[in-house]
């Protein structure tokens, strides 16, 4: 019990998560997954052993179709909805040094 | 004629018999929701002049003979993370506070087809994580049966509408409880299908292998009707499954999509089970009260009542939570400010602007969920967190197949307790989690539940009870569920 996060730990989770906290926002979500984890640390209590993770309920087998071509452009509407665009295309900082 | 007290299949039917047209009946909820809508706020986008319109070219069908089924012209409320092309989806996130679809939600389509309405799109729990709506980013829903008290969540929005008689029907989306449970607080009836039943195309993911979307509604033939409507096999959803070849080889017919044959008013010889373990300490005793005394009007039908000991319960939810933040810190790594909704306004190169669009456009409780998502994931943690819960999902479903030996249905409380008071819940998250326990193992399991009102507590607030069949057993739940309701009915029981 009693799990401990280090700033170390919070900040490599930040960096995973791309998310950028405050100060005052980390001291949280360190107490906030310590609380969780305490908690999840409950399901040691069961035995596992042997037993197969089950990620879906069912089983789930790739399905695949026949590779048409379709004339559908949707382009614009996409577009629509990007912050930044510029010539037919989603706007970004520079992306390579 | 009171249009906005009717449910959506007696609606249906004034509308096929042209005792009313399409667009008096939308009239009539818009007039509705501006009488209620400044105390209840299920909305967070109206629809008016779309509607309308909407409301002639579905009469001109109606008229025309080409639509007939029971809900054709019949307005609904859709929840605000299922895609509806051209109108706001927001997932009540600043993240996709502008953010509108260029298609629509397969389930959406298939109303559409059927001659639905779209009255608007409902309020919810941000990304709908939250049990309350209290997280949505555009402010809470109030609970229609009592102002001071929340509507539940994540599908708050839907459920309160569905109450205050905003809208006939809605639509909601379940991931540990978000249709079954605000159905509960708000007093009015929604199912979570079987998961792969409707195909989840165009709602936005939270945890994609627990979400299924389904109906709420004021009664159970509403419910049946609906689902008839918005199930389908979808090759655009991956985990959609044809319910007519679906389970191969199992002998038994039970994978239809038939809903409403299942509305009979027969229980007797149904084995329903109680999980001793869903009704011991933490249940409010009113909640408990009311819900066995249902249990006992369903034996009094001829149903066959026994308790047995599900186990396994108290570890559903820390395996739902490292499940579903998983999940979520995976779906939720899209929204970067690139391809759609909110970008900060300054940033230094592009890693920074994901960092400060992610961490401006997202509230504390989605942060938190994918903070916990990324760590359970993380190297070194997997297998300690992430492959235990997977393990601890099959154990679970293992519970509940012994269980289906026996039972067909297994009957539950909905919550722990009624609708809390606004701004009670969310000081203490993990509080709030544990809310969830009696919805939660139904999502990892994959089973359909449906939530019924079976009465109401001291204050007058209404208590739900859940109805659980085995997977592709939806028939069985429906058929418990209108056997009760027309029972209390019977009975005049307050819903």
């Amino acid at each position: 019990m009693a799990n401990k996060i280090s700033d170390e730990t919070i900040e490599y989770v930040g960096i995973l998560a791309k998310l950028e906290l405050s100060g005052e926002e980390k001291e949280k979500a360190k107490t906030d997954m310590e609380k969780m984890l305490d908690y999840i640390d409950t399901l040691n209590e069961l035995d596992t052993e042997g037993v197969t993770p089950m990620s879906h309920v069912f089983p789930v087998n790739n399905v695949f179709r026949e590779d048409v071509a379709s004339q559908k452009d949707g382009r614009w509407d996409t577009l629509a909805n990007a912050p930044k665009s510029k010539d037919n295309s989603f706007k970004v900082p520079k992306t390579i040094g | 004629m009171d249009i906005t007290s009717m449910t959506a299949v007696e609606l249906g039917k004034k509308l096929r018999e042209r005792e009313l047209s399409v667009a008096e009946a939308v009239n009539a909820f818009f007039e509705q929701i501006d009488r209620v809508e400044g105390d209840v706020h299920s909305f967070v986008t109206l629809n008016r002049e779309g509607a309308l319109k909407r409301a002639e070219e579905v009469q001109k069908q109606i008229d025309g003979g080409t639509l007939t089924g029971p809900l054709a012209g019949v307005p609904v409320a859709v929840k605000d993370n299922l895609c509806t092309k051209g109108m706001l989806t927001t997932c009540c996130s600043k993240m996709l506070e502008n953010f509108k679809p260029t298609f629509t939600a397969e389930a959406v389509c298939n109303l559409e087809k059927a001659g639905a309405v779209i009255l608007g799109k409902t309020n919810m729990d941000e990304f709908a994580m939250g049990s309350t709506t209290e997280t949505s980013y555009y402010g809470v829903t109030r609970n229609p049966r009592n102002l001071n008290h929340v509507p539940g969540g994540s599908s708050g929005g839907s459920c309160a509408a569905v109450a205050a008689c905003e809208s006939p029907y809605a639509l909601g989306s379940d991931t540990g409880g978000s249709i079954r449970q605000p159905s509960s607080f708000c007093g009015v009836v929604g199912l979570k299908p079987t998961y792969g039943t409707v195909s989840r195309y165009g709602l936005i993911a939270y945890g994609s292998s627990l979400d299924q979307i389904g109906p709420i509604a004021k009664d159970v033939t509403d419910c049946a009707a609906i689902l008839e409507v918005i199930a389908s096999y979808d090759s655009k959803d991956s985990t959609s499954i044809d319910r007519l070849k679906y389970p191969e080889g199992a002998g038994l017919n039970r994978a239809g999509y038939d809903f409403m044959s299942a509305l009979v008013n027969d229980v007797s010889g149904m084995r329903i089970g109680i999980p001793k373990d869903y009704f011991g300490d933490g249940l409010d005793t009113e909640v408990k009260e009311k819900i066995l005394s249902a249990v006992k009007l369903m034996e009094d039908r001829g149903a066959i009542v026994e308790e047995f000991d599900l186990s396994l319960v108290k570890y559903a939810i820390p395996a739902y939570y490292v499940i579903a933040s998983a999940e979520a810190s995976s779906n939720l790594s899209r929204f970067d400010g690139v391809k759609y909704g909110y970008r900060t306004e300054e940033y230094e190169g592009l890693h920074n602007m994901y960092k400060k669009t992610r961490s401006e456009g997202f509230g504390a409780e989605v942060k938190r969920r994918i903070m916990l998502g990324s760590f359970v994931l993380s190297s070194g943690y997997y297998d300690a967190y992430y492959l235990k819960a997977l393990k601890t999902k099959a154990l679970i479903k293992e519970a509940f197949d012994r269980a289906f030996a026996s039972f067909d249905v297994i009957i539950a409380p909905a919550a722990p307790t009624t609708a809390p008071e606004l701004g009670k819940s969310l000081s203490d998250p993990l509080k709030m989690y544990l809310g969830d326990i009696y919805t939660i193992s139904v999502n990892l399991a994959g089973l359909p539940g449906i939530s019924v009102p079976v009465g109401e507590d001291s204050k007058g607030l209404p208590i739900g009870m859940q109805l659980i069949g085995n997977c592709f057993d939806e028939h069985k739940i429906i058929r418990a569920a209108y056997t009760l309701e027309q029972t209390r009915k019977t009975a005049n029981l307050r819903m």
